[in-house]
């Protein structure tokens, strides 16, 4: 697709841009911790927007990935001292390759839609309870990582304050949001498009379903360990109940598909009015003693969305700005 | 199997769970021609079309693209043995745009975006549908689509062009306009096109030679004046007693 | 008697709630063609709505049955009808979004209303139990089994032979002839969601006899009614109880055999390999 960029499209995007740079600079330690929350909502959700935006495959089991990021990375520094970042490469390898084997096995034998997304479920689950019992990685007692007092930032150990964590997860979802827009100009692009359209269609043109749809399911799980490997530095505790449960593959596509899915910029919107008015709703909730607001937020942003904008909140504004992106 | 022959049917049967919905069909299309395959509904011409482009594996005979044996073919592989296809209810990519479809087509022959847009806008231009490329596919009224699929099959190269009732619901008007950019495209490209059609005047007008089947069975052939004339022919659509 | 023979009389007791549970997911998705990823909240629903019900008005959970089912299908029906209705010629994904946006409202409303520590209902008779030969059965767990095996021959007698539920059934195969012949497709749909959902509050009510209840253990019984619905076959009334009965019986012997906690793979590995290799399950129709 050509993404057009008009003149207002550029000073939008650079204002974006400036706005993310500087926040934390301002901001106090708990304005912070809410910042890298939506970044690593904002990333994910962008992710996530491969594989269902682009090649329109359902997955609702996303968290098996990020928590294979988190763990693969966190047991080898606690166990072998391993650099975080290796640790990293190392856990985008190990989703990689459970993405590939899912997808494989799903696509081999027809299994689509919601059977397919009911499957990613099931393998999520099916991790989690492995991992309850995985002692090695402690099981369902948690994996905890040591924690040092820090007088500066080490990116190449990836301790530090929270801006740190911001700025390498904004790196991240900014590159994320370059290569979508890459890839959607290109021929895997235009093939992944069609084959959400209409795949029998698209295999008519010559288009090796299987192997694009691998393709898509594969690097989407790549590219999700990241942000999980990442944030178990910065949580620097895992548990399986609660980094490879369901609640935690629908947060995931929560943001995506109230902002947009299949446009660029949808899944950074949705994460910053998801997280925005989740923790503002979290703070009522506490006001009032009422538990679980933000959950009960999400829910209904869900429903509305599904009910009065399907497309998501980024094709609306984008017309009230007349900002340009062909959204698909 | 006679020399300039492009696509050869051998005994080719297909049979859906105890229905047998074709019956040892054999025929040849000679290279760079026109020929119609038409009979009464359910006859089985969409059947041997998606035997042609993959979708369905035959039980037995062969199917022959220039010599090489493309049974059991996936459709995509069969797109990249030459062949071209349409489908009977259209499904055009609804969320993309005109020419975004027909580049879809146009990749199968380069993986640069830049030549894919300029293959699918010739073929545009040659469909009558350059002045609606940005428009989004869903848009379009229903000859426009079944123009774009035609579009976008032929942005794919191919050598076997199959159009599979692809002048259904149309106006007359519209349909002389189809006839006329079909018999140009196989005189300037050198395609050849198998259509199935219940539109006897396009098939008339467009095909040098007429394959007739009915239940499952290949019951005449011949260049058209000669079928329309034949008794089992005319047994088929009107019954006897006629 | 060899020790696994009470796991398994257990794992078929407890089973037939599964089934009844997973029937009311099957009556749905066979009829009006929605995935109903809500349904272990409108399980769990069910289950607190006997809480209450025992603690305000003294009533037996056995009792509430009947009372919850017909709660719950006042709810499933108004669902259907308000909110649902609109999704059924929409794209799937659209409407499994929805049913999780609802799934997360009704968890969350939960939640705030009982908060999140387990709960459940101590009938008079929750320690006794029978004794046939060697064999000893927990009285709640009989009890709730002879619950659900009424409950699903009611719901069979009413499909076989009321009127509406002929209709239900009429629409379930052919939906565009059923119009044809005049019937109601609408309110069916909603008749018939509210009977899903009246069976999977009282099998919810039936279920407080056997666990405690708190708000986050309804995906677990959503996962579950997918998988015995899978295994057994889509929209397959009898699958929906046999695989609930096999799903039981391989909860309770691998309880015995492994440990008590990787039950549940077993029930996800065989999910994956239905869906994989037998979509339709062991009594559906292919598709």
């Amino acid at each position: 697709m050509r993404v057009p960029t008009g003149r207002r499209t550029n000073a939008a995007l650079l204002v974006a841009a400036a706005a993310a740079l500087v926040l934390p600079l301002f901001a106090g330690s708990y304005v912070l911790s809410v910042l890298v929350v939506f970044m690593q909502a904002a990333y994910l959700g962008l992710c996530w927007n491969i594989m269902m935006g682009f090649a329109g495959q359902l997955s609702l089991g996303h968290a098996l990935y990020v928590g294979l990021g988190a763990y693969v990375a966190a047991a080898l520094y606690v166990h072998f001292g391993l650099l975080p970042w290796a640790g990293l490469l190392a856990g985008v390898a190990v989703a990689a390759l459970a993405g590939a084997f899912i997808g494989a096995l799903s696509f081999r034998f027809g299994v689509t839609g919601v059977y397919f997304a009911l499957l990613t479920i099931a393998f999520d689950e099916a991790t989690r309870i492995l991992f309850d019992h995985f002692s090695w990685v402690g099981g369902s007692a948690g994996l905890f990582l040591p924690v040092k007092t820090l007088t500066h930032n080490d990116v190449l150990h990836l301790r530090g304050a929270p801006e740190m964590f911001y700025y390498i997860l904004l790196v991240f979802s900014a590159a994320v949001l370059a290569l979508s827009r890459m890839l959607l100009g290109r021929r895997v692009g235009y093939y992944w498009l069609a084959i959400r359209e209409d795949q029998a269609a698209a295999q008519s043109l010559g288009i090796n379903v299987f192997r694009y749809k691998l393709a898509a399911v594969t690097l989407s799980a790549a590219l999700t360990a990241v942000a999980g490997a990442v944030m178990a530095f910065y949580d620097n505790n895992l548990y399986p109940d609660t980094v490879f449960t369901t609640a935690g593959s629908v947060a995931i596509i929560t943001a995506p598909v109230i902002g947009g899915v299949g446009t660029l910029f949808g899944p950074v919107l949705g994460a910053f009015v998801l997280t925005t008015l989740g923790e503002a709703m979290t703070d009522v909730g506490a006001v009032f003693g009422v538990p679980g607001l933000k959950q009960w937020f999400y829910g209904a942003a869900l429903v509305i969305i599904v009910l009065a904008q399907p497309a998501g909140l980024w094709p609306w504004l984008r017309r009230r700005l007349r900002v340009g992106e062909d959204e698909r | 199997m006679s020399a300039a022959a492009l696509l050869v049917l051998e005994r080719v049967s297909k049979r859906f769970r105890g229905l047998l919905a074709v019956d040892e069909v054999s025929f040849e299309l000679p290279e760079g021609g026109i020929v119609g395959l038409i009979g009464p509904n359910g006859a089985g011409k969409t059947t041997i079309f998606n035997l042609i482009a993959g979708v369905f594996r035959p039980d037995q005979g062969r199917i022959l693209l220039a010599g090489r044996d493309i049974a059991g073919f996936r459709p995509d592989q069969a797109c990249h043995a030459g062949i071209g296809r349409t489908f009977q209810l259209v499904r055009p990519f609804g969320a993309l745009s005109v020419l975004e479809n027909v580049m879809v087509g146009a990749f199968r022959n380069g993986a640069a975006p830049r030549d894919a847009e300029s293959r699918a806008l010739a073929v545009l231009d040659r469909l009558g549908l350059a002045d609606k490329a940005a428009a989004a596919a869903h848009s379009l009224t229903l000859p426009e689509r079944k123009r774009l699929e035609v579009a976008r099959a032929l942005a794919t190269a191919p050598r076997l062009l199959l159009l599979d009732e692809v002048m259904a619901g149309l106006r007359p008007v519209e349909i002389d306009a189809m006839v006329a950019t079909f018999t140009a495209l196989a005189r300037e490209m050198g395609l050849t096109i198998l259509l199935t059609e219940h539109v006897m005047r396009a098939v008339m007008a467009l095909s040098q030679h007429v394959i007739v089947v009915h239940h499952g069975q290949k019951i005449c052939e011949g260049p058209p004046a000669h079928v329309a004339r034949d008794a089992k022919v005319i047994e088929c659509y009107f019954g006897t007693g006629a | 008697m060899p020790p696994y023979v009470t796991f398994v009389v257990d794992g078929i007791l407890t089973g037939a709630v599964y089934g009844l549970m997973a029937l009311g997911l099957s009556v749905i998705f066979g009829v009006v063609r929605i995935v109903n990823f809500a349904h272990g909240e409108m399980m769990v629903m069910g289950m607190y709505a006997t809480i209450l019900l025992h603690k305000y008005l003294g009533l037996d959970p056995l009792l509430c049955a009947p009372l919850n089912a017909l709660i719950l299908f006042v709810f499933g029906f108004a669902l259907q009808r308000g909110l649902i209705n609109r999704y059924i010629f929409r794209p799937e994904h659209e409407q499994f979004i929805l049913m999780l946006g609802i799934a997360t409202l009704l968890t969350s409303s939960m939640l705030m209303v009982f908060g999140p520590d387990a709960r459940n209902v101590q009938p008079d008779y929750a320690l006794d139990s029978f004794q046939i030969g060697s064999l000893i059965l927990d009285k709640v767990r009989v009890f709730a089994a002879a619950g659900a095996v009424i409950s699903v021959t009611l719901l069979w007698a009413f499909f076989r032979y009321t009127r509406t539920g002929k209709a239900i059934r009429a629409c379930a195969d052919n939906q565009v002839g059923a119009q044809v012949v005049g019937l109601d497709v609408s309110r069916l749909y909603g008749v018939t969601f509210g009977l899903g959902a009246a069976c999977v509050g009282a099998a919810g009510t039936l279920m407080l006899l056997l666990v405690d209840v708190q708000p986050y253990i309804s995906t677990d019984y959503t996962l579950l009614s997918f998988v015995i619905v899978i295994v057994g076959g889509l929209g397959s009334m009898p699958g929906a109880l046999l695989g609930g009965l096999l799903i039981g019986v391989s909860e309770g012997l691998s309880a015995y055999l492994i440990t008590p906690s990787l039950k549940s793979m077993f029930s996800f590995g065989l999910l994956i390999v239905v869906l994989l290799i037998r979509p339709q399950g062991l009594f559906g129709r292919s598709a």
